[in-house]
Protein backbone atom coordinates (compact mmCIF):
# COMPACT_ATOMS: atom_id res chain seq x y z
CA UNK A 1 0.00 0.00 0.00
CA UNK A 2 2.58 2.34 0.90
CA UNK A 3 4.52 1.41 -2.51
CA UNK A 4 1.43 2.51 -4.52
CA UNK A 5 0.96 5.97 -2.40
CA UNK A 6 4.55 6.32 -2.94
CA UNK A 7 3.93 5.50 -6.68
CA UNK A 8 0.55 7.97 -6.82
CA UNK A 9 2.61 10.72 -4.89
CA UNK A 10 5.39 10.75 -7.67
CA UNK A 11 2.89 11.24 -10.61
CA UNK A 12 3.06 14.91 -12.19
CA UNK A 13 -0.74 14.08 -13.06
CA UNK A 14 -1.37 13.21 -8.95
CA UNK A 15 -0.94 17.20 -8.72
CA UNK A 16 -2.70 18.25 -12.07
CA UNK A 17 -5.41 17.19 -10.10
CA UNK A 18 -5.61 19.28 -6.48
CA UNK A 19 -3.90 22.27 -9.03
CA UNK A 20 -6.88 22.21 -11.38
CA UNK A 21 -9.16 22.18 -8.11
CA UNK A 22 -7.23 25.06 -6.37
CA UNK A 23 -7.77 26.87 -9.58
CA UNK A 24 -11.80 25.93 -9.70
CA UNK A 25 -12.00 26.95 -6.59
CA UNK A 26 -10.13 30.31 -6.42
CA UNK A 27 -12.00 31.75 -9.94
CA UNK A 28 -15.31 30.73 -7.98
CA UNK A 29 -14.41 32.46 -4.99
CA UNK A 30 -12.87 35.58 -7.01
CA UNK A 31 -15.61 35.94 -9.43
CA UNK A 32 -18.77 35.71 -6.37
CA UNK A 33 -16.29 38.56 -4.23
CA UNK A 34 -16.66 40.73 -7.33
CA UNK A 35 -19.97 40.19 -8.07
CA UNK A 36 -22.06 37.69 -6.40
CA UNK A 37 -24.79 39.73 -6.50
CA UNK A 38 -25.80 38.94 -10.20
CA UNK A 39 -25.49 35.29 -9.83
CA UNK A 40 -27.90 35.59 -6.37
CA UNK A 41 -30.53 38.09 -8.72
CA UNK A 42 -30.15 35.29 -11.29
CA UNK A 43 -31.64 32.61 -8.48
CA UNK A 44 -34.09 34.66 -6.70
CA UNK A 45 -35.62 36.51 -9.92
CA UNK A 46 -39.26 37.39 -9.02
CA UNK A 47 -38.72 36.68 -5.62
CA UNK A 48 -37.26 40.18 -5.30
CA UNK A 49 -40.58 41.69 -6.39
CA UNK A 50 -41.94 40.30 -3.00
CA UNK A 51 -39.18 40.25 -0.64
CA UNK A 52 -36.10 41.81 0.65
CA UNK A 53 -33.16 40.11 1.16
CA UNK A 54 -29.58 40.49 2.85
CA UNK A 55 -27.89 39.38 0.54
CA UNK A 56 -24.37 40.41 1.70
CA UNK A 57 -25.09 37.95 4.59
CA UNK A 58 -26.62 35.08 2.22
CA UNK A 59 -23.67 34.95 -0.59
CA UNK A 60 -21.42 33.61 2.69
CA UNK A 61 -18.88 30.53 3.19
CA UNK A 62 -21.56 27.95 2.95
CA UNK A 63 -23.87 29.44 0.38
CA UNK A 64 -19.93 29.89 -1.99
CA UNK A 65 -19.09 26.03 -0.89
CA UNK A 66 -22.48 24.58 -2.05
CA UNK A 67 -22.01 26.50 -5.32
CA UNK A 68 -18.46 25.10 -5.79
CA UNK A 69 -19.05 21.74 -5.38
CA UNK A 70 -22.58 21.90 -7.36
CA UNK A 71 -20.12 22.66 -10.08
CA UNK A 72 -16.85 20.84 -8.96
CA UNK A 73 -18.63 17.29 -8.15
CA UNK A 74 -19.44 16.95 -12.07
CA UNK A 75 -16.06 17.26 -12.81
CA UNK A 76 -13.95 15.60 -10.09
CA UNK A 77 -15.26 12.36 -11.43
CA UNK A 78 -12.40 12.68 -14.55
CA UNK A 79 -9.47 13.52 -12.06
CA UNK A 80 -10.45 10.61 -10.24
CA UNK A 81 -10.39 8.42 -13.16
CA UNK A 82 -6.64 10.03 -13.84
CA UNK A 83 -5.28 8.27 -11.21
CA UNK A 84 -7.67 5.13 -11.03
CA UNK A 85 -7.45 4.59 -14.47
CA UNK A 86 -3.64 4.08 -14.83
CA UNK A 87 -3.50 1.75 -11.64
CA UNK A 88 -3.28 -1.65 -14.11
CA UNK A 89 -2.30 0.25 -17.43
CA UNK A 90 0.32 2.26 -16.31
CA UNK A 91 2.42 -0.51 -15.05
CA UNK A 92 1.59 -2.89 -18.07
CA UNK A 93 2.72 0.34 -20.01
CA UNK A 94 5.77 0.20 -18.12
CA UNK A 95 6.40 -2.96 -18.45
CA UNK A 96 6.62 -3.18 -14.47
CA UNK A 97 3.12 -5.58 -14.26
CA UNK A 98 4.99 -8.86 -15.01
CA UNK A 99 7.39 -7.95 -12.38
CA UNK A 100 4.85 -6.41 -10.04
CA UNK A 101 2.98 -9.90 -10.13
CA UNK A 102 6.12 -11.78 -9.81
CA UNK A 103 6.04 -11.22 -6.07
CA UNK A 104 4.61 -13.50 -3.78
CA UNK A 105 1.15 -11.61 -3.23
CA UNK A 106 -1.72 -12.87 -5.01
CA UNK A 107 -3.21 -10.84 -7.57
CA UNK A 108 -6.70 -10.18 -5.61
CA UNK A 109 -4.10 -8.99 -3.29
CA UNK A 110 -2.25 -6.32 -5.87
CA UNK A 111 -5.85 -5.10 -6.98
CA UNK A 112 -7.14 -4.71 -3.75
CA UNK A 113 -4.03 -2.68 -2.53
CA UNK A 114 -4.38 -0.70 -6.18
CA UNK A 115 -7.98 0.26 -5.08
CA UNK A 116 -7.22 1.21 -1.65
CA UNK A 117 -5.25 3.39 -2.76
CA UNK A 118 -7.25 5.12 -5.41
CA UNK A 119 -10.01 5.46 -2.66
CA UNK A 120 -7.20 7.41 -0.50
CA UNK A 121 -6.37 9.71 -3.28
CA UNK A 122 -9.89 10.42 -3.81
CA UNK A 123 -10.40 11.00 0.35
CA UNK A 124 -7.66 13.69 -0.09
CA UNK A 125 -8.79 14.97 -3.22
CA UNK A 126 -12.28 15.64 -1.29
CA UNK A 127 -10.50 16.98 1.47
CA UNK A 128 -8.45 19.42 -0.62
CA UNK A 129 -11.82 20.46 -2.13
CA UNK A 130 -13.42 20.74 1.95
CA UNK A 131 -10.52 22.38 2.34
CA UNK A 132 -10.39 25.02 -0.09
CA UNK A 133 -14.10 25.05 -1.09
CA UNK A 134 -15.40 25.20 2.57
CA UNK A 135 -13.15 26.42 4.71
CA UNK A 136 -11.16 29.14 2.39
CA UNK A 137 -14.73 30.27 1.75
CA UNK A 138 -16.20 30.09 5.25
CA UNK A 139 -12.82 33.20 6.25
CA UNK A 140 -13.59 35.14 2.96
CA UNK A 141 -17.01 34.99 2.74
CA UNK A 142 -17.42 34.32 6.75
CA UNK A 143 -20.54 32.16 7.53
CA UNK A 144 -24.44 32.83 8.66
CA UNK A 145 -27.06 30.68 7.31
CA UNK A 146 -27.89 28.75 4.50
CA UNK A 147 -29.52 29.30 1.48
CA UNK A 148 -30.60 26.03 -0.72
CA UNK A 149 -32.46 26.95 -4.33
CA UNK A 150 -33.82 23.69 -5.35
CA UNK A 151 -36.10 22.15 -8.04
CA UNK A 152 -38.15 19.38 -6.48
CA UNK A 153 -40.74 17.92 -9.27
CA UNK A 154 -42.84 20.93 -10.44
CA UNK A 155 -41.64 23.16 -7.87
CA UNK A 156 -39.21 25.07 -7.16
CA UNK A 157 -37.84 26.27 -3.62
CA UNK A 158 -36.16 28.06 -1.28
CA UNK A 159 -34.46 26.17 1.57
CA UNK A 160 -33.09 28.20 4.65
CA UNK A 161 -30.66 26.28 7.16
CA UNK A 162 -29.39 27.76 10.36
CA UNK A 163 -25.40 27.99 10.51
CA UNK A 164 -25.69 25.77 13.52
CA UNK A 165 -27.25 23.34 11.65
CA UNK A 166 -25.17 23.21 8.34
CA UNK A 167 -21.43 21.98 9.17
CA UNK A 168 -22.65 18.22 9.92
CA UNK A 169 -24.19 18.32 6.93
CA UNK A 170 -21.25 18.99 4.74
CA UNK A 171 -19.27 16.40 6.56
CA UNK A 172 -22.14 14.01 5.81
CA UNK A 173 -22.29 15.37 1.83
CA UNK A 174 -18.13 14.75 1.53
CA UNK A 175 -18.32 11.54 3.01
CA UNK A 176 -21.16 10.28 0.41
CA UNK A 177 -19.24 12.05 -2.42
CA UNK A 178 -16.45 9.83 -1.04
CA UNK A 179 -18.50 6.89 -1.95
CA UNK A 180 -19.84 8.13 -5.02
CA UNK A 181 -16.22 8.78 -6.88
CA UNK A 182 -14.98 5.39 -5.07
CA UNK A 183 -17.94 4.18 -7.79
CA UNK A 184 -15.70 6.13 -10.29
CA UNK A 185 -12.22 4.68 -9.27
CA UNK A 186 -13.90 1.11 -9.36
CA UNK A 187 -14.92 1.59 -13.03
CA UNK A 188 -11.76 3.13 -14.19
CA UNK A 189 -10.14 0.57 -12.46
CA UNK A 190 -11.31 -2.30 -14.00
CA UNK A 191 -11.14 -0.51 -17.42
CA UNK A 192 -7.51 -0.27 -16.51
CA UNK A 193 -7.41 -3.97 -16.61
CA UNK A 194 -8.03 -4.10 -20.03
CA UNK A 195 -5.72 -1.44 -21.77
CA UNK A 196 -1.78 -1.73 -22.24
CA UNK A 197 -1.75 2.17 -21.96
CA UNK A 198 -3.17 4.95 -19.67
CA UNK A 199 -4.89 7.07 -21.70
CA UNK A 200 -7.56 4.36 -23.30
CA UNK A 201 -9.26 3.33 -19.57
CA UNK A 202 -9.01 7.18 -18.76
CA UNK A 203 -10.92 8.50 -21.81
CA UNK A 204 -13.42 5.53 -21.47
CA UNK A 205 -14.42 6.64 -17.89
CA UNK A 206 -14.69 10.17 -18.69
CA UNK A 207 -16.77 9.22 -22.13
CA UNK A 208 -18.91 6.68 -19.67
CA UNK A 209 -19.16 9.47 -16.86
CA UNK A 210 -20.39 11.79 -19.74
CA UNK A 211 -22.86 9.73 -21.18
CA UNK A 212 -24.69 8.54 -18.25
CA UNK A 213 -24.72 12.24 -16.65
CA UNK A 214 -26.27 13.55 -19.90
CA UNK A 215 -28.79 10.20 -19.98
CA UNK A 216 -29.45 11.07 -16.03
CA UNK A 217 -30.54 14.87 -16.43
CA UNK A 218 -32.85 14.20 -19.26
CA UNK A 219 -36.29 14.51 -18.23
CA UNK A 220 -38.35 11.90 -20.22
CA UNK A 221 -40.82 9.95 -18.51
CA UNK A 222 -39.78 6.17 -20.31
CA UNK A 223 -36.03 7.31 -19.56
CA UNK A 224 -37.00 8.03 -15.47
CA UNK A 225 -38.56 5.21 -15.08
CA UNK A 226 -36.47 2.50 -17.29
CA UNK A 227 -33.16 3.54 -17.34
CA UNK A 228 -32.20 6.31 -14.59
CA UNK A 229 -32.53 3.56 -11.31
CA UNK A 230 -29.67 1.78 -12.97
CA UNK A 231 -27.02 4.10 -14.05
CA UNK A 232 -25.24 5.15 -11.39
CA UNK A 233 -24.55 9.24 -12.44
CA UNK A 234 -28.23 9.17 -11.40
CA UNK A 235 -26.59 8.68 -7.56
CA UNK A 236 -23.40 11.09 -7.91
CA UNK A 237 -25.43 14.09 -6.53
CA UNK A 238 -27.11 12.82 -3.96
CA UNK A 239 -24.76 13.93 -1.36
CA UNK A 240 -27.61 17.46 -2.11
CA UNK A 241 -29.80 15.68 -0.14
CA UNK A 242 -28.24 15.95 2.77
CA UNK A 243 -29.14 19.78 1.83
CA UNK A 244 -32.63 18.98 1.88
CA UNK A 245 -33.80 20.04 5.58
CA UNK A 246 -37.18 18.28 6.54
CA UNK A 247 -39.69 20.90 7.13
CA UNK A 248 -43.27 20.56 9.40
CA UNK A 249 -47.12 21.35 8.49
CA UNK A 250 -46.41 24.84 8.21
CA UNK A 251 -43.26 24.55 6.29
CA UNK A 252 -41.07 25.41 8.86
CA UNK A 253 -37.55 23.79 8.19
CA UNK A 254 -36.97 21.24 11.26
CA UNK A 255 -33.46 21.56 12.50
CA UNK A 256 -30.97 18.48 12.09
CA UNK A 257 -33.81 17.11 9.94
CA UNK A 258 -33.46 15.78 6.19
CA UNK A 259 -36.29 15.81 3.73
CA UNK A 260 -35.94 12.00 2.72
CA UNK A 261 -33.11 10.02 4.20
CA UNK A 262 -34.38 6.88 3.30
CA UNK A 263 -33.94 7.90 -0.83
CA UNK A 264 -30.08 8.89 0.43
CA UNK A 265 -29.44 5.37 2.47
CA UNK A 266 -30.75 4.09 -0.70
CA UNK A 267 -28.78 5.81 -3.47
CA UNK A 268 -26.13 5.15 -0.65
CA UNK A 269 -26.83 0.96 -1.03
CA UNK A 270 -26.61 1.45 -4.74
CA UNK A 271 -23.48 2.90 -5.42
CA UNK A 272 -22.11 0.49 -2.53
CA UNK A 273 -23.40 -2.12 -4.95
CA UNK A 274 -22.12 -0.23 -7.84
CA UNK A 275 -18.74 -0.93 -6.09
CA UNK A 276 -18.91 -4.24 -5.09
CA UNK A 277 -20.02 -5.30 -8.58
CA UNK A 278 -16.85 -3.47 -10.61
CA UNK A 279 -14.95 -4.82 -8.12
CA UNK A 280 -16.27 -8.14 -8.71
CA UNK A 281 -15.81 -8.37 -11.95
CA UNK A 282 -12.46 -6.70 -11.96
CA UNK A 283 -10.64 -8.99 -9.80
CA UNK A 284 -12.46 -12.17 -11.93
CA UNK A 285 -10.96 -10.68 -14.83
CA UNK A 286 -7.59 -9.28 -13.32
CA UNK A 287 -6.92 -13.48 -11.85
CA UNK A 288 -7.50 -15.32 -15.25
CA UNK A 289 -5.77 -12.24 -17.51
CA UNK A 290 -2.73 -13.42 -19.38
CA UNK A 291 -0.20 -11.09 -18.53
CA UNK A 292 1.91 -10.13 -21.56
CA UNK A 293 3.41 -6.79 -20.89
CA UNK B 1 -102.09 72.37 0.09
CA UNK B 2 -99.35 73.10 -1.91
CA UNK B 3 -97.37 74.58 0.55
CA UNK B 4 -98.11 71.91 3.66
CA UNK B 5 -96.62 69.72 0.48
CA UNK B 6 -93.60 71.61 -0.08
CA UNK B 7 -92.77 71.93 4.03
CA UNK B 8 -93.25 67.63 4.01
CA UNK B 9 -91.25 67.02 1.14
CA UNK B 10 -88.40 69.29 2.81
CA UNK B 11 -88.62 67.79 5.91
CA UNK B 12 -88.16 64.01 4.75
CA UNK B 13 -85.35 65.35 2.53
CA UNK B 14 -83.59 66.91 5.26
CA UNK B 15 -84.68 63.81 7.70
CA UNK B 16 -83.08 61.78 4.88
CA UNK B 17 -79.46 64.08 4.91
CA UNK B 18 -79.34 63.48 8.68
CA UNK B 19 -79.52 59.97 8.28
CA UNK B 20 -76.63 59.41 6.05
CA UNK B 21 -74.99 62.48 7.92
CA UNK B 22 -75.02 60.79 11.09
CA UNK B 23 -73.36 57.17 11.07
CA UNK B 24 -70.69 59.18 8.68
CA UNK B 25 -70.12 61.22 12.05
CA UNK B 26 -70.16 58.00 13.89
CA UNK B 27 -67.81 56.48 12.46
CA UNK B 28 -65.60 59.28 12.04
CA UNK B 29 -65.80 59.17 15.73
CA UNK B 30 -64.65 55.80 16.43
CA UNK B 31 -62.16 55.97 13.96
CA UNK B 32 -60.83 59.00 15.24
CA UNK B 33 -60.42 57.22 19.25
CA UNK B 34 -58.71 54.51 17.64
CA UNK B 35 -56.44 57.18 16.49
CA UNK B 36 -56.01 59.14 18.81
CA UNK B 37 -54.54 55.79 20.62
CA UNK B 38 -52.19 55.14 17.67
CA UNK B 39 -51.12 58.75 18.51
CA UNK B 40 -49.84 58.69 21.69
CA UNK B 41 -46.87 56.52 20.09
CA UNK B 42 -44.22 59.06 18.87
CA UNK B 43 -41.73 56.08 18.20
CA UNK B 44 -41.44 52.38 19.26
CA UNK B 45 -38.75 49.48 19.15
CA UNK B 46 -40.10 45.81 19.29
CA UNK B 47 -38.93 42.52 19.62
CA UNK B 48 -40.94 39.62 18.35
CA UNK B 49 -40.59 36.72 16.16
CA UNK B 50 -41.64 36.15 12.79
CA UNK B 51 -43.11 33.31 11.13
CA UNK B 52 -42.90 33.41 7.56
CA UNK B 53 -45.41 31.05 5.67
CA UNK B 54 -44.97 31.31 1.60
CA UNK B 55 -45.46 27.78 -0.71
CA UNK B 56 -41.87 28.06 -1.94
CA UNK B 57 -40.10 29.69 1.25
CA UNK B 58 -38.99 26.58 3.48
CA UNK B 59 -37.55 29.61 6.27
CA UNK B 60 -36.70 28.95 10.21
CA UNK B 61 -39.03 31.11 12.45
CA UNK B 62 -36.36 34.65 12.28
CA UNK B 63 -35.76 36.70 15.51
CA UNK B 64 -37.10 40.57 14.28
CA UNK B 65 -37.05 43.96 15.54
CA UNK B 66 -39.49 46.09 14.28
CA UNK B 67 -38.87 50.24 14.31
CA UNK B 68 -41.12 53.29 13.85
CA UNK B 69 -41.39 56.35 14.25
CA UNK B 70 -43.80 59.06 13.39
CA UNK B 71 -44.77 60.19 10.87
CA UNK B 72 -44.62 56.71 8.74
CA UNK B 73 -41.30 55.40 8.92
CA UNK B 74 -40.78 51.60 9.57
CA UNK B 75 -38.45 49.06 9.55
CA UNK B 76 -38.28 45.57 9.68
CA UNK B 77 -35.20 43.70 10.32
CA UNK B 78 -33.82 40.13 11.22
CA UNK B 79 -31.51 40.15 14.57
CA UNK B 80 -29.61 37.56 13.24
CA UNK B 81 -29.13 35.54 9.85
CA UNK B 82 -30.65 35.71 6.55
CA UNK B 83 -33.94 37.01 6.58
CA UNK B 84 -36.61 37.03 3.99
CA UNK B 85 -38.87 40.60 4.72
CA UNK B 86 -42.01 41.32 2.92
CA UNK B 87 -41.70 44.35 0.53
CA UNK B 88 -45.40 45.09 2.15
CA UNK B 89 -44.02 45.22 5.74
CA UNK B 90 -44.17 48.57 6.02
CA UNK B 91 -47.83 48.31 5.84
CA UNK B 92 -48.09 46.84 8.96
CA UNK B 93 -48.01 49.58 10.74
CA UNK B 94 -51.74 50.54 11.38
CA UNK B 95 -50.39 54.35 12.23
CA UNK B 96 -49.17 54.69 8.53
CA UNK B 97 -52.49 53.91 7.31
CA UNK B 98 -54.17 56.21 9.25
CA UNK B 99 -51.84 59.14 9.47
CA UNK B 100 -51.05 58.85 5.88
CA UNK B 101 -52.61 60.98 3.05
CA UNK B 102 -56.08 62.54 3.56
CA UNK B 103 -59.14 60.23 2.71
CA UNK B 104 -62.92 60.22 3.13
CA UNK B 105 -64.66 57.77 5.54
CA UNK B 106 -67.37 55.65 4.54
CA UNK B 107 -69.56 53.61 6.70
CA UNK B 108 -69.63 50.06 5.57
CA UNK B 109 -71.67 48.72 8.57
CA UNK B 110 -70.64 46.04 10.90
CA UNK B 111 -68.82 42.61 10.72
CA UNK B 112 -68.32 39.36 12.96
CA UNK B 113 -64.82 38.55 14.23
CA UNK B 114 -65.00 36.07 16.54
CA UNK B 115 -67.62 37.06 19.58
CA UNK B 116 -66.87 40.47 18.29
CA UNK B 117 -68.99 43.19 16.40
CA UNK B 118 -66.21 45.54 14.36
CA UNK B 119 -67.69 48.40 12.35
CA UNK B 120 -66.36 48.54 9.61
CA UNK B 121 -64.73 51.74 7.44
CA UNK B 122 -63.38 52.56 4.01
CA UNK B 123 -61.06 54.96 3.38
CA UNK B 124 -60.89 56.31 0.56
CA UNK B 125 -57.81 58.73 -0.59
CA UNK B 126 -58.64 62.10 -1.93
CA UNK B 127 -55.36 62.14 -3.59
CA UNK B 128 -56.33 60.68 -7.00
CA UNK B 129 -52.22 59.87 -7.00
CA UNK B 130 -52.03 57.71 -4.22
CA UNK B 131 -50.60 54.51 -4.34
CA UNK B 132 -53.92 53.00 -2.28
CA UNK B 133 -56.88 52.88 -3.92
CA UNK B 134 -58.81 51.63 -0.70
CA UNK B 135 -57.94 50.59 2.83
CA UNK B 136 -60.56 48.89 4.70
CA UNK B 137 -60.09 48.99 8.49
CA UNK B 138 -62.45 46.87 11.03
CA UNK B 139 -62.87 48.95 14.38
CA UNK B 140 -63.56 47.17 17.75
CA UNK B 141 -65.62 50.29 19.15
CA UNK B 142 -65.37 48.96 22.80
CA UNK B 143 -61.61 49.08 23.37
CA UNK B 144 -61.18 51.47 20.65
CA UNK B 145 -58.41 49.39 18.57
CA UNK B 146 -58.22 48.62 15.28
CA UNK B 147 -58.68 44.71 14.71
CA UNK B 148 -57.79 44.16 10.55
CA UNK B 149 -57.09 46.18 7.93
CA UNK B 150 -57.36 45.65 4.33
CA UNK B 151 -55.49 47.84 1.46
CA UNK B 152 -55.30 47.59 -1.88
CA UNK B 153 -52.74 49.58 -3.53
CA UNK B 154 -52.05 50.34 -7.08
CA UNK B 155 -48.58 48.61 -7.44
CA UNK B 156 -48.49 45.97 -5.12
CA UNK B 157 -51.85 44.13 -4.78
CA UNK B 158 -53.83 43.83 -1.75
CA UNK B 159 -52.69 43.54 1.71
CA UNK B 160 -54.25 42.44 4.92
CA UNK B 161 -53.49 42.96 8.45
CA UNK B 162 -55.03 40.92 11.33
CA UNK B 163 -54.10 42.27 15.00
CA UNK B 164 -54.67 40.76 18.20
CA UNK B 165 -53.83 43.34 21.42
CA UNK B 166 -52.56 42.58 24.81
CA UNK B 167 -50.82 44.59 26.90
CA UNK B 168 -49.76 47.69 24.80
CA UNK B 169 -53.91 47.77 23.51
CA UNK B 170 -53.62 51.67 25.50
CA UNK B 171 -51.27 52.41 22.43
CA UNK B 172 -52.88 50.42 20.00
CA UNK B 173 -49.91 48.22 19.34
CA UNK B 174 -50.47 44.66 18.90
CA UNK B 175 -49.04 41.53 20.71
CA UNK B 176 -49.21 39.44 17.49
CA UNK B 177 -49.85 40.25 13.66
CA UNK B 178 -50.65 38.56 10.96
CA UNK B 179 -49.85 40.23 7.47
CA UNK B 180 -51.06 38.61 4.25
CA UNK B 181 -49.69 39.67 0.76
CA UNK B 182 -49.48 38.20 -3.04
CA UNK B 183 -46.58 36.43 -3.92
CA UNK B 184 -45.57 35.27 -7.65
CA UNK B 185 -44.98 31.85 -8.73
CA UNK B 186 -41.11 30.93 -8.48
CA UNK B 187 -39.81 29.02 -10.96
CA UNK B 188 -35.77 28.21 -11.15
CA UNK B 189 -34.64 26.92 -14.70
CA UNK B 190 -34.15 23.15 -13.56
CA UNK B 191 -30.27 23.08 -15.53
CA UNK B 192 -28.84 25.51 -12.50
CA UNK B 193 -29.51 23.47 -9.68
CA UNK B 194 -28.75 19.96 -10.90
CA UNK B 195 -30.66 18.44 -8.40
CA UNK B 196 -30.68 14.87 -6.31
CA UNK B 197 -34.00 13.46 -7.48
CA UNK B 198 -35.10 11.57 -4.45
CA UNK B 199 -38.21 9.90 -6.21
CA UNK B 200 -40.87 12.23 -3.72
CA UNK B 201 -43.58 12.86 -5.88
CA UNK B 202 -45.06 16.53 -5.55
CA UNK B 203 -48.41 17.64 -6.29
CA UNK B 204 -48.63 19.92 -9.55
CA UNK B 205 -48.94 23.37 -8.49
CA UNK B 206 -52.13 24.68 -10.39
CA UNK B 207 -51.56 27.10 -12.94
CA UNK B 208 -54.12 29.48 -12.04
CA UNK B 209 -54.31 33.53 -12.74
CA UNK B 210 -55.02 33.99 -8.94
CA UNK B 211 -52.10 35.59 -7.14
CA UNK B 212 -50.87 33.29 -4.89
CA UNK B 213 -50.90 34.41 -0.91
CA UNK B 214 -48.17 34.90 1.40
CA UNK B 215 -48.41 35.01 5.37
CA UNK B 216 -46.11 35.96 7.79
CA UNK B 217 -46.92 36.14 11.55
CA UNK B 218 -45.45 38.42 14.07
CA UNK B 219 -46.03 37.79 17.72
CA UNK B 220 -43.95 40.42 19.84
CA UNK B 221 -42.31 40.12 22.42
CA UNK B 222 -41.55 43.15 23.87
CA UNK B 223 -42.15 47.17 23.05
CA UNK B 224 -39.75 50.07 23.71
CA UNK B 225 -42.34 52.70 23.94
CA UNK B 226 -41.26 57.19 23.41
CA UNK B 227 -37.69 55.91 24.14
CA UNK B 228 -36.52 57.64 20.50
CA UNK B 229 -34.94 56.12 17.75
CA UNK B 230 -32.41 57.86 15.62
CA UNK B 231 -33.07 58.15 11.85
CA UNK B 232 -30.38 56.13 10.77
CA UNK B 233 -32.42 52.88 11.78
CA UNK B 234 -34.35 53.72 8.72
CA UNK B 235 -31.59 53.18 6.33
Amino acid sequence: MQIELFKISKRPRTYIAFAAISAIVLIFQFAFKADGQSYMNLLLQNVQDNFDLNRTNAINGYFMCYIILNTLLVQVPILVALIAGDAISGEANMGTLRLLLSKPVSRSQVLMVKFMASFIFTVLLLVWMAVMALFLSMMIFGTDDMLIFRVKGDESQILQITQDDVMWRYFAAFGYAAVALTVIAALALLLSIFAENSIGPIVATVCIVIICTIVSNINVPVIDRNVKPWLFTSYLVGWKGFFYIGTNEEGLPIKGSLENWPAIRNSLYILFLHIAVLMGIAMLVFRKKDILS
Amino acid sequence: MKTYMMRKLLLVMVGALIAVQLPAQEIESILQKARQKIEKVNDYEASGKMKTNVAFLKIPVANVKVYFKKPNKLKLKSEKGVSFVPKGAVNISIGNILSGEAFTVIDAGTEKLGKDILRVAKLLPTDDNSDVVLSTVYIDPVNNVIRKARTTTRENGTYELEMTYGKYAEFGLPDKLVFSFNTKDYKLPKGITFDFDDGASTPKPKQDAKPKKGRAEISFTKYEINKGISDEVFK
